[in-house]
């Protein structure tokens, strides 16, 4: 599975376009982790315990956009996008997008 | 004993400011050193946000790569935030902040893509979101996320 920001993939041709595929988790943090993160929160930095969980969170609405691309039968996902967006205090929504494509 | 307690506040909080003050400008001076020492170190590693390959770099390989943060902003940087939003203006302690993670994704997300021998990031992005707003007892952190397609020839 090639996936890109790109909108083709070099020395490649698109064959066929299958339309938008996304994959999307919702992630709330967990009580362990907001406790050391208040306690840097008096001296600021890195919250690396954020960072962790969220970089998590965001490989996995990674893979669920890629396995949505391979169930369409596509072998590449072109324009790839994230967002971020807080549905509720203390939780947040990560999306990942974009177009699946058949090349050769 | 009512005036005790208030007292005690107002101590706690002082407190706080000062750590917050000392250690704050402390571990950002540091990691603005480290942020400039890597910046150099990656310098040869461009990164581009135009869309379309130069027609030169013929048929490279290409890799989806990114590079995340949450930073958090100290207490005393917070409560100068407050007093500035009564005034209206630019807030430089939360400038410094928005700036130390996007630097630090953009290392982050080149380091990745130097990992895979890539010589160039195309359509690089930005995204940043607050993970909370800091209200009452919450966290005041930023998340900055940087992605782009590494070529790797």
């Amino acid at each position: 599975m090639i996936t890109s920001t790109l909108e083709i993939v070099p020395g490649r041709t698109i064959t066929q376009h299958l339309g938008i595929v996304q994959g999307s988790t919702v992630r709330a943090k967990n009580i362990g982790r907001d406790i050391a993160a208040s306690l840097k929160n008096i001296v600021g930095g890195e919250l690396k315990g954020y960072s962790e969980l969220l970089g998590e969170s965001r490989r996995e609405a990674f893979e669920r956009m890629v396995q949505q691309a391979e169930a369409k039968g596509a072998n590449a996902v072109l324009n790839v996008r994230f967002t971020t967006s807080s549905v509720a205090q203390g939780a947040s929504e990560i999306l990942a997008y974009g177009s699946a494509v058949v090349v050769e | 004993m009512e005036y005790l307690t208030e007292t005690w506040q107002i101590l706690l909080v002082v407190l706080l400011l000062m750590l917050g003050y000392g250690f704050g400008r402390l571990a950002e001076r540091r990691h603005y050193r480290s942020i400039l020492r890597r910046e150099e170190a990656l310098g040869d590693l461009i990164v581009v946000c135009s869309k379309t390959l130069p027609e030169a770099a013929g048929a490279p390989a290409t890799r989806l790569v990114m590079g995340s943060v949450v930073v958090s902003v100290d207490y005393f940087k917070r409560f100068v935030a407050h007093l500035r939003m009564l005034f209206g203006g630019r807030v430089h302690t939360y400038e410094s902040l928005v700036d130390r993670a996007r630097r630090e994704a953009l290392l982050r997300m080149q380091a990745e893509a130097k990992a895979l021998g890539a010589t160039m990031i195309f359509n690089a992005r930005f995204e940043t979101s607050s993970i909370s707003k800091g209200q009452d007892k919450s966290v005041g952190s930023v998340e900055v996320l940087a992605y782009g397609t590494a070529v790797i020839p």
